[in-house]
């Protein structure tokens, strides 16, 4: 078994600290759950924790960023989202800082936690904030180069990042961008763009399916909701005519909402958004969920054949 | 504190009152009331405490300010102007689009502003990481930041409040404007904030209540905050709303008022008569 997904963040954080004095780790009292407590052991002066008190870490963190430290701050993303929404909004972003916000946890992974921990809505509410920078990396060689860019990045992200589970879909040497999506399968049917640690490897795996009915899918990888990649969306949209987007997330203004405001707007194509329908979330293990919300390999194969189907007609 | 020096004090307070009048005259509506309470503690904090450079605002050698109840902004701009941060007549473009000078702090549009506020209760956090960074850096000197009496209904304040004594911030120092006015009328009657020094007390810091309108009291507070170690301090000043603003003064109103022409005149003239 591979490193974790939050051993990974935290290792590269660790690797960061060791060159470059201003970056800081923040936790609400879940650096158990991050697993960042390596980085308290190695960098004990620059790790924060302050208690079960979300609005304060984002306002806390917002304070450091002002003095030009570069504060990662982590907490499950319900509470990243909903909890300190307007801590981000103005103390982080109107007001111009650097503040790394990671929401962990998303959608159906925050299984046994149920419906209160179930961020489905996280995206959909960061996306209204101007200029925010979204990211949510699908595997540890991508969670690793996006946090080193985050690093990097000038301005705040917001980072939705699975931590339990292990999965590596790309080469060590993989290059990453910032807002410039991945097409990890090429196709002539119809593209399936996929986010994330759970449904980027169901995007592949129903590739794989339709292949073997004759249909031609191409898979993108769209690590950066925001700024969307809107010329590879645009070039998708014309070269296969129809679209699927899969996301661990409300399909209500998360990927699939950027997506069809781009394609309303350019280049209007037959969609299918796979994802939460304006659901809560529930208590469950992934499969159950997965299964309950529609979000597995042979939901996005049903898909992918209604919309060609409809483009086809 | 000298006879002189007090003088001179007075002497600007009653300027940053007058420029503050002027400039909310001049757009004809404005925060008043919260911004005239904390004249003095804004004077005193500018011209005998606060190490800053107007040339090099964000000189990282200074005092930092976290004006958290931003809506007072008018207040601060006219010290800052004074101070030489920029110049005075932009405080008749108060709100005007485009302006530098927006209702609430904004640390992109003015220069002197260390942090952008106006959705109350989260200064006090951002003073609490700033004095963080300030310790990482082996920086010798204060932040300092001004809450208000309603703002203290927020919960995130004492969220912070938990964090700065933990973290044992005895390089912040903050202030509560307690004019014991809100919006919709008394604190008394609308969120009771009864025992608040016992309450910053029993959050650990170290905390008195003054006279907020007394140069000399605010100057041993002050004093006496810096030379705490290990705990944070809360000096609660108890003032008056729209205090030395003859329209404004004591007048629940005075929280976002109107402000005619002929009103603007009258005060104006009665701080003249004060001189």
């Amino acid at each position: 078994m591979g490193k974790d997904m939050r051993q990974v963040y935290t290792e590269t954080l660790i690797d960061l600290a060791s060159v470059n004095k201003d970056i800081c780790v923040l936790e609400a009292d879940l650096m158990g759950a991050t697993g960042t407590k390596p980085f308290k052991e190695a960098y004990p002066e620059r790790a924060f924790n302050v208690g079960v008190a979300e609005a304060n870490l984002v306002g806390v963190a917002s304070g450091l960023s002002s003095e030009g430290k570069i504060p990662f701050a982590a907490t499950f993303g319900t509470f990243a989202s909903r909890r300190a929404f307007d801590q981000f909004f103005l103390s982080a972003n109107y007001a111009q800082l650097n503040v790394k916000l990671v929401g962990t946890d998303p959608g159906v992974t925050a299984q046994f936690n149920g419906g209160t921990h179930m961020p489905f809505e996280d995206v959909g509410m960061m996306r209204l904030i101007p200029n925010l920078t979204i990211v949510e990396p699908c595997d540890t060689v991508s969670c690793e180069q996006i946090i080193r860019l985050a690093a990097d990045h000038k301005g705040s992200m917001y980072i939705r990042m699975h931590r339990k589970g292990s999965q590596t879909l790309y080469p060590e040497d993989q290059k990453f961008e910032l807002g410039k999506g991945i097409v990890l399968k090429d196709g002539r049917d119809v593209t399936l763009i996929a986010a994330g640690f759970v449904m980027v490897p169901q995007a592949l795996k129903a590739a794989e399916m339709l292949e073997k009915e004759g249909i031609s899918a191409a898979v993108i990888d769209m690590h950066t909701i925001k700024p969307l990649d809107e010329d590879l969306v645009l070039s998708y949209a014309k070269k296969t005519g129809c679209i699927v987007t899969c996301e661990n997330h409300q399909v209500i203004g998360g990927l699939g909402g950027a997506v069809a405001e781009l394609l309303s707007r350019e280049y209007p194509a037959y969609m299918r958004m796979i994802g939460a329908q304006d659901q809560f979330g529930q208590v469950g293990t992934l499969d159950f969920l997965m299964e309950e919300y529609k979000l597995t390999a042979k939901d996005i194969v049903s898909a992918a054949k209604e919309v060609l189907q409809k483009k086809n007609k | 504190m000298t006879e002189k020096q007090l003088k001179q004090l007075y002497d600007k307070a009653r300027e940053a009152r007058v420029n503050t009048i002027k400039s909310i005259g001049h757009l004809g509506v404005g925060h008043i009331g919260g911004a005239m309470s904390i004249i003095e503690i804004l004077t005193y904090l500018y011209y005998s405490e606060m190490s800053v450079n107007p040339e090099n605002p964000r000189n990282p050698d200074r005092d930092r300010l976290v004006l958290s109840k931003g809506h007072a902004g008018p207040a601060l701009y006219s010290v800052l102007a004074m101070k030489g941060f920029f110049p005075i007549e932009w405080l008749d473009t108060l709100n005007v689009g485009g302006t530098n000078l927006p209702s609430h702090c904004d640390r992109n549009r003015t220069p002197g502003i260390d942090m952008t506020t106006g959705s109350l209760g989260q200064g006090l956090s951002a003073a609490v990481g700033i004095a963080l960074a300030m310790k990482l850096d082996d920086r010798e000197q204060h932040v300092f930041a001004i809450i208000g009496d309603g703002e203290s209904n927020e919960g995130q304040n004492w969220e912070a409040a938990m964090s700065a004594s933990q973290y044992r911030l005895d390089n912040l120092i903050a202030f509560t404007d307690y004019n014991k006015m809100q919006i919709d009328g008394m604190t008394s009657d609308v969120m009771n904030l009864d025992c608040l020094a016992d309450k910053w007390k029993s959050f650990g810091w170290h905390t008195q209540q003054i006279d907020g309108h007394d140069f000399n009291a605010i100057e041993e507070a002050v004093q006496a905050a810096k030379s705490m170690k290990g705990v944070p301090s809360m000096i609660i000043l108890d003032t008056i709303k729209g205090k030395g603003c003859s329209f404004a003064e004591g007048k629940l109103s005075s929280h976002n008022m109107p402000v005619s022409e002929q009103m603007m005149k009258e005060a104006l003239s009665a701080l003249q008569e004060v001189n």
